[in-house]
């Protein structure tokens, strides 16, 4: 268990993140959802134990971050960052092999490789191992770099009473449709697998569609957690949003969220047909 | 090349000889260097005489040409060859150093001040050395010059990395800016500090400045033999840490890499070896350019293949540029930064044009 306590981070005299707590659970997706500057991603890195909070502390299973060593730390939480841009040429295959490149997990590159194919053939990527990740399209660089996540947690020597975390910062937000939905299928097989997910999206319908629970923030500060059923509602969203939403049902059994001046297009555009 | 042309390249999958054959072929290529090295120079004497040098270094021969062969082969020729090897595996580490931790293949000791600051420190040393340093400098002995020119390294490097670093990236654009001015400012503070040295001084200086290896001797092979032993030592720990940095710092952090202790060993290290490189051969420049950038097209950027591969291609770049300067013009010997700047300065150049092409990737 991933677990945020009360934290709090200052820039200057502004506060990104206001007293937080959060909790992330083995086996249940949480979906991180909120405005542009809401503090989404601020909150990640330090769940990711990347940012030092100015107040509060983070734990995995008890532990204190800021006491875990770094090559530990990595052998229970992987990350999947907004942007990662590769400054040399690295192949497809190479790339999903940094994820085994703590000199403790102590994995020769044989075993490595193929727990990386593994983990290619996962994300969709099987027969683009040789090719060089620099002239992918940013669809498929982004589930190479999901895919080098998941390498890391697969290689990592780790008990199984220990809790694996995966923290994603958008990993849809450059894919098409098709995509999006495959890679998110992906990431929730990953926490019905056990793993702790945590996953800062834009997109409420996706995050309606696979989230376990929803966070809802908005200026640092956490103003919903639940079930996707009870914390997807019109008021708290229109609100927390600041523009009029609507929350429809998609005919079957699903939502969809959207802003109400669409709905409204398209309603007035089904009646003049 | 065109647009067109590079586009269709765009699906071909990567070639990755295996890591064992590029290096037993570096390996083969080293020796024949270092050989040949041996064997070509101005006094004509050939490897041939290499058992008679021997026997006269042992004390078994004692005839003249025997005691010829000892002093051109053993005591001219070998030292200079060490020299030479460890001075291009030195800088070429440095240069795969400095490009993984500032993600960016233009990184060169040479480029970005590092050298300079390191000469300065030189320089300082030398015209100080004989004045009102003296009781300072001189219980260092030959370690004098290398140890000054390491910390005019560190000090150098540490400085482009308070300019260059906003949050914790550095930015590239800035480091070379800065690099340029540190380099200036290093040369023109040396420049002064020659200025005012007196015959004895500038005699030293001309001779250590000129940036070539005609000064190797068996001292100065001993005097860096430390400054190599650490290097070797490190490099081997840094090289997956520096994998992890090419993803960026937080992503470095991500794979559970010690990135301030990354950082502090590689730029030490760095320092130590340019440090080492510079007081026994001068500033000598694109050798840590070229060295990873050869090395990165064959066996792609992995640190455990380029930094090893490197230092055995730089130190192969740095013999044969020695013995083209010992061989060019004899008998007087061209400085050996002008023969490499002939094959690094078309590589930078094309460094650059291909970086505008990708769009600064």
């Amino acid at each position: 268990m991933l677990e945020a306590r009360r934290v709090s981070v200052m820039a200057g005299q502004k506060r990104l993140i206001d007293d937080v707590s959060l909790t992330i659970v083995p086996g249940r997706l949480t979906a991180v959802i909120g405005p542009n500057g809401a503090g989404k991603s601020t909150l990640l890195r330090i769940m990711a134990g990347e940012l030092k909070p100015s107040e509060g502390a983070v734990f995995l299973d008890g532990a204190d971050l800021r006491q875990m060593p770094v090559a530990r730390l990595a052998t229970r939480r992987s990350v999947v960052a907004q942007s990662t841009t590769l400054s040399f040429p690295f192949t497809v295959l190479e790339t999903v092999m940094l994820g085994a490149t703590v000199p403790a997990f102590g994995i020769r590159d044989d075993d490595a490789a193929i727990v990386a194919r593994d983990a290619l053939a996962a994300v969709g990527l099987a027969n683009f191992e040789m090719r060089m990740l620099n002239q992918l399209s940013g669809g498929e660089r982004q589930r190479v770099h999901i895919a080098r996540a998941l390498c890391q947690l697969a290689t990592a020597p780790r008990p199984d009473t220990e809790t694996a975390a995966l923290l994603l910062d958008e990993p849809t937000a450059s894919l098409d449709l098709k995509h999006q939905y495959d890679v998110l299928s992906l990431i929730k097989a990953q926490s019905t697998e056990g793993r702790a997910v945590m996953l800062v999206i834009h997109d409420l319908n996706l995050a309606s569609a696979f989230a376990d629970e929803i966070v809802l923030m908005a200026a640092g500060k956490i103003v919903g957690k639940g079930d996707p059923d009870d914390l997807l509602n019109e008021d708290l969203l229109s609100h927390t949003f600041g523009c009029r939403l609507r929350v429809v049902s998609s005919g079957d059994g699903g939502r969809l969220i959207l802003p109400a001046a669409i709905t409204r297009r398209m309603i007035i555009g089904a009646a003049a047909e | 090349m065109t647009i067109a042309e590079s586009s269709i390249g765009r699906i071909s999958d990567a070639v990755r000889p295996a890591r064992g054959t590029v290096f037993l072929a570096l390996t083969g290529l080293l020796l024949l260097s270092a050989i040949l090295s041996l064997a070509i120079g101005p006094t004509g004497v050939s490897l041939q005489s290499l058992p008679r040098a021997f026997a006269a270094a042992a004390g078994y021969a004692n005839d003249a040409s025997a005691e010829r062969d000892r002093l051109v082969l053993i005591d001219i020729r070998l030292p200079r060859t060490l020299l030479a090897a460890f001075v291009g595996a030195a800088l070429a580490t440095s240069g795969a150093m400095m490009q993984g931790l500032f993600r960016n293949p233009l990184a060169d000791p040479g480029l970005i001040g590092v050298s300079s600051g390191a000469a300065l420190a030189a320089i300082a040393t030398i015209v100080l050395g004989h004045g009102i340093a003296a009781p300072l400098i001189a219980p260092f002995g030959i370690y004098a010059l290398p140890i000054a020119a390491f910390f005019g390294g560190l000090v150098t490097t540490l400085t482009l990395v308070a300019i260059a670093s906003r949050r914790g990236e550095l930015a590239v654009g800035t480091l070379l800016l800065a690099g340029i001015a540190i380099g200036a400012l290093s040369g023109s503070l040396g420049g002064y500090i020659s200025y005012a040295s007196d015959d004895r001084e500038l005699r030293d200086l001309t001779l250590w400045s000129m940036g070539s290896l005609s000064g190797a001797s068996w001292q100065k092979v001993l005097a860096v033999l430390p400054f190599a032993v650490a290097i070797l030592l490190v490099v081997p720990r840094l090289m997956r840490g520096l994998n992890g940095f090419l993803l960026g710092e937080a992503e470095a952090m991500h794979l559970g890499i010690d990135i301030e202790r990354t950082k502090r060993l590689a730029i030490a290290t760095t320092a130590a070896a340019v440090g080492a490189a510079v007081a026994v051969a001068g500033v000598i420049g694109f050798v840590g350019l070229v060295a990873p950038h050869v090395m990165r097209l064959i066996s792609g950027p992995d640190h455990r293949a380029v930094l090893p591969g490197s230092a055995i291609l730089g130190a192969i770049l740095v013999i044969v540029a020695d013995i083209i300067a010992r061989m060019a013009i004899r008998p007087a010997e061209l400085p050996i930064g002008i023969v490499l700047a002939l094959v690094g300065a078309p590589v930078f150049l094309h460094l650059v044009l291909r970086r505008n092409i990708s769009g600064g990737g």
